[in-house]
């Protein structure tokens, strides 16, 4: 019993040690951002001795990196906001009505999974120019509208809902809208966090597009705003660690709370668990 | 009376709730699926009209020396990745999974958590951590080849180094999703299997191994199409360089269009990265399927 027990510990003991390597760039970056850009040259001792926070003191007051925030936070819970409507209106008819060329619209969406997107975007940025939304959060937020995926499970969610719980609410004389707002989608508020979690992941970190469709500097979303700080700051360690954190901050703090959603939401979506 | 009342409201009702998906849908992905279509087969500008030249564009990409060199490097860096990936998220989620609790939920976080983070700041980090002069890994770098190297800034540690980049930020993914089909197989399986006397090694590959090959074929076959995918490390990391060594398919789109303003050719690029990916994807599905049911 107890050589298995030592077996034991030390199994954790191994694991442990293989996680904190594998995390290890990140905490680098941290202990880098605290210290000043002289230590960091001269010696490399990797425990965190200095707090030192000059460094997010001067990105925070020198770089564009609230505004990049501001288009952050509006682009994507303004897509995550739209995406999730339109996906749950949709699948809901899919899943509950009859209508001529369901079957199609399904099988388009199912399809469109294969289209790699970014393939897309040179017709996307035309079509976004002939709008005149080059350098606007709609240029931004248009083309990550679609997300068949919050189709699809919805439309899994829906459809194993049982009928009966449907016809009472019609015999009060309840229609589709009530039908889809106070009965499947309470039902499914587990389901619509996950999405809007994953939704919002992808948008707030999807680089290609806004860096395509973005060139002014004061519209620039965070993962393309920082890489212009990049050219600007020179050689300078722990300003672009510093940066870096404060950019990863609202992804790593919401993944720290949210943890046990984020992990559901990533099996759901792929379609492993349901 | 209301059979055909509520026929026609069910069909409204329908045509309401499907419209602003269909909206969306038709106008800023079907559009464009045919936009590039059409526009490979034009000289186009980026921005403007251009005149139909039949197959001209891929013609000319069958005689374009660089995008033999772009479509080399993302066979390479499907290489260098997608298997190792597998691979490392297996042994990592099997480890996972042996644990409980709260210990497994901290062990699970710290593999998980790059996952979350933007491209760029993933990018920072590494370039960071494998700066040629003050990189923390270039004494281990040194270790082996005797002098630091500038990785990205080498032809031939750049792609291998922009995979482990790649890998270290996305095996979270694939690392949940293989926990996921774990936790599917039936624990009285392992116990039938420790019953007959099985060993460790034969639990793994005749319980483990044949139930979690849907998930394990799963993580493949994304991997595979995310890869080929590959463009904002490149463009971050080495930007294509040094002479092309990472030059990759995604990259030439983006210069042609954007940079060199050949609206038509990116077009006939993006075309093939297109083919490619539903062919390979499709393959890959049905080899997956067969290697399973041996």
């Amino acid at each position: 019993m107890t050589a298995k027990r030592a077996r034991n510990i030390a199994f954790f003991g191994i694991v442990l040690i293989a996680a904190m390597i594998w995390i290890f760039p990140l905490y680098w970056a941290l202990t880098t951002s605290l210290r000043t850009e002289n230590r960091i040259v001269s010696d490399a001792g990797v425990l965190i001795d200095e707090l030192n926070f000059a460094a997010y003191i001067e990105v925070l007051s020198t770089s564009k990196l609230p505004i990049w925030y501001l288009n952050s936070v509006g682009t994507s819970v303004i897509t995550t906001v739209i995406v999730l409507l339109t996906g749950m209106m949709c699948a809901y008819a899919l899943s509950q009505l009859r209508f001529p060329g369901r079957k199609a619209l399904y099988l388009l969406v199912v399809a469109s999974f294969m289209v790699p997107v970014p393939a897309l975007y040179v017709a996307q940025f035309i079509l976004m120019s002939d709008l005149g939304l080059v350098n606007t959060w709609w240029g931004i937020i248009l083309p990550q509208l679609i997300v068949p995926v919050v189709v699809i499970v919805y439309k899994q969610f829906f459809d194993a809902i049982p009928k009966e719980m449907r016809e009472a609410v019609l015999l009060d004389g309840g229609g589709e809208f009530t039908l889809l707002f106070k009965l499947y989608l309470p039902l499914n508020w587990g389901i619509t966090a996950a999405l809007a979690i994953i939704t919002f992941i992808s948008t707030w970190n999807n680089f290609f597009w806004p860096f395509l469709i973005v060139t002014s500097e004061s519209m620039m979303t965070i993962p393309v705003g920082i890489t212009q700080v990049n050219d600007s700051f020179g050689v300078a360690y722990a300003r672009m660690m510093a940066l870096a954190l404060l950019a990863a901050a609202p992804v790593i703090v919401g993944y720290l709370i949210f943890q046990k959603r984020v992990t559901e939401a990533v099996m759901i979506s792929a379609g492993v668990k349901g | 009376m209301s059979k055909m009342k509520r026929r026609r409201r069910e069909l409204r009702d329908a045509v309401l709730l499907i419209s602003p998906f269909v909206f969306v849908f038709a106008v800023f992905f079907l559009y464009p699926t045919y936009k590039v279509i059409a526009l490979s087969f034009t000289d186009a500008p980026l921005i403007g009209e251009g005149q139909w030249i039949g197959l001209a564009n891929y013609a000319k990409l069958l005689n374009d020396r660089l995008f033999y060199t772009s479509l080399w490097n993302n066979l390479y860096f499907v290489l260098l990745t997608v298997v190792p990936t597998t691979v490392i998220a297996l042994l990592i989620a099997l480890a996972v999974s042996k644990l409980k609790g709260r210990m497994q939920a901290l062990v699970l976080t710290l593999f998980f958590l790059p996952y979350v983070l933007p491209v760029s700041v993933v990018t920072m980090i590494w370039a960071w951590m494998l700066d040629f002069q003050f990189g923390i890994l270039q004494p281990l770098i040194a270790a082996v080849t005797g002098k630091p190297v500038p990785v990205f800034k080498n032809p031939y540690w750049v792609m291998p180094m922009i995979a482990v980049v790649t890998i270290w930020w996305t095996n979270g993914f694939n690392v949940l999703l293989l926990i996921a089909g774990l936790r599917n197989i039936p624990e009285d399986l392992y116990e039938a299997a420790a019953l007959d006397g099985a060993t460790p090694w034969q639990r793994f590959w005749r319980v483990t191994w044949p139930l979690l090959w849907p998930v394990t074929a799963l993580v493949l076959t994304l991997q595979l199409i995310l890869q080929l995918k590959l463009f904002d490390q490149v463009y971050l990391l080495s930007n294509g360089g040094p002479f092309n060594s990472s030059y990759v398919v995604l990259m030439q789109m983006y210069r042609e269009a954007f940079q060199l303003n050949n609206g038509g050719y990116a077009s006939a690029i993006a075309m093939v990265l297109f083919l490619v990916i539903v062919i390979v994807s499709v393959l890959q599905f049905q080899l997956l399927r067969i290697g399973g049911r041996k």
